[in-house]
């Protein structure tokens, strides 16, 4: 049996998730693997602002502190990290893996680079079809920040069948970071389908960290997990002859049970019979499930199709500010004095003809639901003991996104009875576009340098 | 009959893909699962999201895992990218879902 641990589902996770995991594969005994998950696809574009700024950035910020306690047992038991928290610049993500392990004495520690997902120039220069999802966004004078194939599992596999015992990789797919360490482990042809699907569901369920285990689904009377203070993140259990089934490490907090492994299962899933990776599709719909256990589920019946021809890419691009100002009222009438703060707000905007696209919230009546025009909240005929008022802008221009939220500030002396609480900021806005690339347009490459050599 | 929220039989969790907001739903129990592929239609879920300026939902059925999956398009303003609401990624739309009230013997 091979087991393997997921250490964190997005760029900003909790960091210490990944050392009860690392002690439960240590006791399991058994081969294993950990990996993060750090690289959204914002979190991409702003690593590439990072680099510009200081060409040593631009991997992922919390990447020392995420291995610190967990690297002497991952080469001490021979578990191998991956990640894809090289970001926009691994070698620089490597190097900082490398520090950290001259300072736990670890010269040694074989460090493996995957480069090759940087297809900006490809972008630039050509004219790559726009994926579906996105076509008719308006581009207008966007500024190109970056771009990045999702590369599959192929580089990986060699950086581990060359003994990598941690890889910092970039823009790899989620999955791929499941499936390499399996199909190494296996022996997994890269065509073989089924099994693929096996790595392909396991790097799904456990791409997102806790939300396997109880994160973004416990509610409090109703779908209560213990501990979500101490959420477990997962593991994922699989035999040679395919069997797969989630569990989380002994001694933490939440569940495994058929309702975290549905949700998280359909989690930013389009057609079931196409979950599509670089390495392979999945379909799920003659998925079903077992409860082996407490906090065990066995997933059966998933299979998989060939992989595509194309890999999709994320082009990020720069060129609007984002203007965000919010001031609180409570107390009787507070909604009343909310909405017609809101209307003076845009009644400002239009007076002093400021350059913006712009929206206001009543958080506490109707925010995050609401439209842009705001359909929910001018309809709510409730008061609310407490309301804040929250106007956002997007503009071409930093300096109407900067005086349409200062309107806000000065709704302190100007805005209606008991007004007090006000925050503002500007910040620029990324956007990002998908387009479709030709695998063999995006070859790969992997480096593997000892730590010492790294920083030689 | 009596009228319930969703909320009360079942369970949804909102992910994103673009200005695309794809909704699980998942009965506690499975035998309500016929009940909800009957009364939660496409066009009930799309009605929902119509102040939003959606355009289009369309259901998956998965009757061996008693859940269904919907996907609502031009739900989000854009999504995470363009979007000016707080919520750019449409997370919290899940319980928008379960808000919407069915008949169960």
């Amino acid at each position: 049996m091979f087991r393997l641990g997921n250490g964190s589902g997005f760029s900003g996770d909790r960091v210490d998730a990944p050392i009860p995991v690392m002690r439960d594969l240590v006791a399991g005994g058994t081969p294993a693997a950990l990996f993060f998950e750090t690289l959204g696809e914002r979190t991409v574009a702003l690593a590439h602002l990072e680099k510009r700024r200081d060409p040593e950035l631009g991997y992922e910020p919390m990447l020392e502190r995420l291995v610190r306690p967990i690297l002497r047992d991952a080469a001490e038991h021979s578990i191998p990290l991956l990640g894809n928290w090289g970001a926009a610049n691994p070698p620089a993500g490597a190097r900082a893996v490398a520090r950290v392990a001259m300072e736990l004495g670890l010269p040694d520690l074989r460090i493996a680079v995957v480069e090759g997902d940087d297809v900006t120039g490809e972008v630039a220069n050509g004219q790559l079809p726009v994926h579906e999802a996105d076509a008719g966004l308006d581009m207008g004078d966007w500024r190109l920040v970056a771009a990045n194939a999702y590369i599959g599992a192929e580089p990986l596999v060699d950086a581990l069948r060359e003994g990598a015992q941690v890889i910092v990789a970039g823009r790899t797919s989620d999955p791929a970071l499941a499936i390499a360490p399996l199909a190494h482990h296996f022996g997994w042809g890269m065509d073989d389908w089924d099994r693929l699907a096996i790595g392909a569901a396991a790097g799904h369920l456990l791409e997102c960290g806790s939300q396997v285990t109880g994160g973004v689904f416990w509610d409090p009377g109703r779908k209560d997990v213990p501990d979500p203070a101490n959420l477990g993140f997962p593991i994922a259990e699989v035999t040679a002859e395919g069997s797969l089934v989630i569990t989380k490490p002994a001694n933490t907090g939440g569940a495994v049970d058929f309702r975290t492994i549905k949700e998280q299962l359909l989690y930013e899933l389009h057609d079931p019979a196409e979950y599509i990776t670089p390495d392979v599709v999945l379909d799920i719909t003659g998925c079903t499930l077992e409860q082996v256990g407490t906090d065990r589920v066995a997933l059966h019946g998933l299979r998989g199709r060939e992989r595509p021809e194309t890999l999709k890419v994320t082009a990020s691009f720069e060129g609007s500010w984002l203007g965000e100002g919010e001031v609180s009222v409570a107390g009787p009438n507070a909604a009343g004095r909310a909405r017609a703060m809101a209307d003076v707000l845009l009644e400002r905007l239009r007076m002093r003809g400021l350059k913006v696209k712009a929206r206001v919230d009543l958080i506490g009546v109707a925010s995050v639901h609401d439209s842009d025009g705001g359909a929910l909240w001018r309809d709510a005929g409730y008061d609310a003991p407490e309301v804040r008022v929250r106007l956002a802008v997007e503009s071409a221009g930093r300096d109407d996104a900067d005086q349409a939220a200062r309107e806000v500030l000065a709704m302190l002396c100007c805005g209606p009875a008991g007004t007090g609480g006000a925050r503002w900021r500007v910040t620029p806005r990324i956007l990002t576009q998908s387009h479709l690339i030709l695998r063999e347009r995006v070859p790969t490459r992997v480096a593997i340098r000892t730590a010492k050599e790294l920083l030689r | 009959m009596t009228r319930v929220p969703l909320y009360d039989i079942a369970h949804s969790r909102a992910g994103d893909k673009g200005n695309r907001l794809n909704l699980s739903l998942i009965p506690y129990d499975p035998a309500h699962y016929p009940l909800l592929a009957e009364q939660v239609t496409e066009e009930r879920v799309l009605e929902l999201f119509r102040h939003r300026g959606a355009t289009a939902c369309r259901r998956y059925d998965l009757p061996l895992l008693h859940a269904f999956n919907f996907i609502v398009e031009d739900a989000l303003e854009g999504g995470v990218n363009g979007s000016l609401n707080l919520d750019g990624h449409g997370k919290t739309n899940s319980f928008r879902l379960l808000a919407l009230e069915v008949e169960i013997p």
